[in-house]
């Protein structure tokens, strides 16, 4: 129970540090304008996207091996449908934009 | 085996099952509140260069308030996350201290967001004013009305973890308020780096 807990307090740990490193990245890069053009939203991009699978695996405990499979099916199933929804109303929406212009 | 604890050990097995089906089915919950808050960003991009001649982004937004925020929200799932692992330890005095520390830092949080929220509404800028503003408010009003009711959320367990100790249920109860909790982090994450990051560049 004692080695459990040590790993999960260590988990945490890890997962914070990682989460205020990727989240200093973005901040510093605006704060400071280190980076122009397109190169920004990327860096924002990859960061914010890496930042969401360290919360998801060290915070929420999200395992490949633990989880039960229905859990892990049902976030892929959103996943999808935020994928289809969210990348089509913008998909549509900016091809509209372009065409009124 | 006598026939009571017999009758024990299915009541309790019962329990762990029932408790088992209701956090797949928080879960569950959790996914779709995913799919919302989605629609919601894409409203807000598609949305977010109408100002409608009024305050643009630039205007309106400080980066140094949203890194308040965005350190806050970070602290606090830390601090569930140790109210968590003091649980698993059976600790119940450790469990209060850190879900206390949490809830201080949730209410930070909504502090924070009311005091960013009116003085915007004081310059003019309210949710009435442009396309741009009225995607902004819902998005963030959302997301800031999730963190209240896990605040009050996180009062009840308080107040659970006391009168009741750290029970079958309660730990079941508390390590679902933990996932939603967490989960508004990983909103969060959405927010900064969709709405105020590019809205000050």
């Amino acid at each position: 129970m004692d080695h459990s807990a040590e790993r999960t307090l260590s988990t945490y740990l890890t997962g914070f540090v990682l989460a205020v490193v990727l989240t200093a990245i973005p901040f510093a890069l605006v704060w400071g304008e280190l980076l122009t053009g397109p190169a920004v939203y990327y860096v924002i991009a990859v960061a914010a996207v890496l930042q969401v699978v360290v919360h998801l695996v060290f915070f929420l405990h999200l395992n490949l091996r633990s989880t039960p499979a229905e859990n892990l099916f049902f976030l892929g199933f959103a996943a999808v449908l935020i994928f289809i929804m969210v990348g089509g109303s913008l998909w549509i929406m900016m091809d509209l934009h372009h065409r009124m212009m | 085996m006598s026939e009571t604890t017999m009758n024990e050990d299915l009541l309790e097995h019962e329990e762990r099952k029932s408790l088992e089906s209701r956090e797949f089915g928080f879960w569950v919950y959790l996914m779709t509140d995913a799919i919302i808050f989605a629609l919601l960003f894409a409203s807000y991009v598609v949305l977010s260069k109408n100002s409608a001649a009024g305050p643009t982004s630039k205007d309106v937004f400080d980066l140094s308030h949203t890194a308040g925020e965005t350190a806050l929200l970070l602290f606090s799932s830390l601090t569930f996350g140790l109210a968590t692992i003091a649980m698993s330890l059976g600790q119940t005095g450790r469990v209060v201290q850190w879900l206390f520390v949490t809830l201080a830092l949730g209410l930070g949080f909504l502090a924070m967001e009311m005091i960013e929220f009116s003085g915007m509404i004081g310059q003019g800028a309210g949710p009435e004013t442009s396309g741009f503003l009225s995607a902004f408010f819902t998005l963030v009003g959302t997301h800031g009305l999730h963190v209240a009711f896990g605040v009050i959320g996180i009062c009840v367990m308080i107040g659970q973890v006391l009168v009741k100790g750290l029970t079958i249920p309660v730990r079941s109860r508390l390590f679902r308020l933990g996932l939603f909790w967490h989960f508004l982090d990983i909103v969060w994450i959405g927010i900064f780096s969709v709405v105020y990051l590019p809205g000050v560049m």
